[in-house]
């Protein structure tokens, strides 16, 4: 076993790949958490797929798609942020648009390019073993910010997810800290898409808060829960799919995944042998 | 220049308020005035404009006509003042947050950080738990409440802002009637302390509690009086009927003057 682990560890990309894992997490946990509470699941997945369209840009501008995700994605938080709040009844309606214009785009800016296309599937599926030294830099500035600006915040963060109109009433910045959640679910959805995907990124921002959710009823308990169950299944995915030869990505979701549903289903059960005795 | 013994500035005053949505309008000429130790029961049905007048109030929607001003200010700027219970909503019961979590929110401002520090904040806290009877399940989680004890969660939060108006939205609509028999009950002794403004579309239960009542149903009709008014009925509106329809306890109804 040890030798098992000090060969995978003696891989440069493996490393870098454990590294990405565990910032990811920390991040998702904490934003994720956020997500969950406010309802906004719809609109992150929104977030996470019209980035497709930053990455087809880049390509087609050959720049950095890193870069061309970031802006995408936050253009696009900021745009379905706006929308969410000022349209009532149309905001799913238009969040369903942007999500599948912004993937649309990607695709024609991609088919546009010339030359070799390298593997597009890898940001819609995850690529955790290409993660190079600047985007390990990139998650650690991102995970930094993240923690710093919800420490900061965590009250009005509190405040809104509870009961906004109150907050609202005690004349707290409720539109501002509402665009601010928003702009790091933008920054969150970039760096997660490394290590499991545009398309599955959704999972990993809900699934671990939803498990943490279950044990603990304090938001900043369900971050630290939230960010240690992501860890473990980032970690134990890797080392799986490392080991069966699965793509990583999907491995990571679908133990994720099964771990929510067991405990759903035993969590349950224990509480109506609880309410019968 | 100003004597203050024999004029009393209102509180809250509503001065010709036409409000709405759009094209829709809601409350139309709502004039009202609301002063120091006053504990108001506004009644009126579904769909008549309580939630709207409380947006009016509370400065979230502009009204089209008219003013609105709370302690002489603009709503937006008296609001402060006002302690709100909201509605108690379902959706909080999954909600990862204890009583003390929720009440602290109470203590909220517009600036993040405080040069007294938490210190006040806790005894704050803690005297409007003891007030509102929940001190010992502090530290419980809010989900994990009854319907009654939750709607004291929100009262005590609102107290936490130290209000001079206290402004609740149908405190018992997810309440049990022996439940909400306490709750008028605390409100009535809450009115030693702060003025009370309440809306429901359940009268039988305020009449009973509230010091004046009045009924708003697209319009607003309030003469400072303790009974239903014949006016209210006259002006055929949907509340009398539905306070009809629900049994009236003598105490809301004018007194009959035999031989009149």
């Amino acid at each position: 076993m040890g030798e098992f682990i000090s060969t995978m560890l003696g891989y440069g990309f493996m490393r870098n790949a454990f590294l990405a894992g565990i910032m990811v997490s920390i991040v998702c946990g904490v934003i994720g958490t956020l997500v969950v509470l406010n309802k906004i699941v719809f609109l992150s997945g929104g977030i996470a797929h019209a980035a497709y369209g930053g990455v087809g840009l880049a390509f087609y501008l050959g720049i950095d798609p890193v870069i061309g995700a970031i802006s995408f994605s936050l253009i696009s938080s900021l745009i379905m942020g706006l929308v969410q709040r000022k349209t009532r009844q149309r905001a799913d309606t238009l969040i369903g648009v942007l999500w599948a214009v912004g993937m649309a785009l990607g695709v024609i800016f991609i088919n546009l390019s010339p030359g070799y296309k390298p593997d597009l599937m890898s940001y819609l599926f995850g690529s955790i073993l290409a993660v190079s030294k600047l985007d390990i830099w990139l998650m650690f500035g991102v995970a930094i910010l993240v923690l710093i600006l919800v420490t900061v915040f965590y009250k009005w963060f509190l405040a809104i997810s509870f009961d906004e109109t109150f907050a609202r009433i005690r004349n707290i910045p409720v539109d501002l800290i509402y665009m601010l959640m928003i702009t790091l679910i933008g920054l969150t959805v970039v760096v997660a898409m490394r290590v499991v995907g545009l398309i599955m990124i959704i999972a990993l921002l809900t699934i671990p808060p939803a498990i943490a959710n279950l044990f603990s009823k304090s938001m900043w308990k369900i971050m630290l829960i939230a960010a240690f169950l992501s860890i473990l299944f980032t970690t134990t995915g890797l080392i799986l799919s490392y080991t069966l030869n699965l793509t990583s990505g999907a491995t990571i979701i679908l133990l994720a995944g099964a771990v929510y549903i067991i405990t759903f289903i035993v969590q349950s059960i224990w509480r109506k042998l609880r309410a019968t005795t | 220049m100003h004597n203050k013994i024999d004029y009393i500035e209102p509180i809250i005053s509503l001065k010709g308020v036409w409000a709405g949505y759009d094209e829709d309008l809601i409350l139309e000429d709502v004039n009202f005035d609301m002063y120091p130790g006053d504990y108001i029961g506004l009644i009126g049905p579904n769909g008549g404009g309580k939630t709207t007048l409380i947006r009016v109030i509370l400065g979230l929607i502009k009204p089209m006509r008219g003013k609105v001003s709370v302690f002489g200010r603009s709503a937006q700027a008296g609001r402060r003042f006002i302690g709100y219970v909201p509605q108690v909503p379902s959706e909080d019961k999954d909600f990862p947050a204890s009583v003390w979590d929720v009440v602290r929110m109470g203590r909220l401002e517009s600036r993040l950080f405080k040069h007294n520090g938490n210190t006040e904040d806790d005894a704050i806290i803690e005297e409007k738990l003891r007030w509102v009877g929940l001190w010992d399940l502090r530290k419980k989680a809010v989900g994990e409440l009854s319907g009654g004890q939750r709607q004291r969660v929100h009262i005590a939060r609102a107290l936490a802002t130290e209000p001079a108006i206290l402004l609740l939205d149908e405190p018992t609509a997810s309440v049990d009637i022996e439940a909400s028999g306490n709750i008028y009950e605390l409100l009535r002794q809450l009115n030693d302390k702060v003025s009370i403004l309440l809306i429901s579309h359940d009268m039988t239960a305020i009449s009973a509690y509230v010091k004046t009542i009045g009924c708003v149903n697209r319009r607003l009709i309030y003469n400072r009086e303790k009974e239903v008014t014949a006016d209210m009925l006259a002006q055929g509106y949907e509340c009398p009927i539905d306070l009809i329809a629900h049994g009236v306890p003598h105490r809301v109804l004018p007194v009959h003057h035999h031989g009149d």
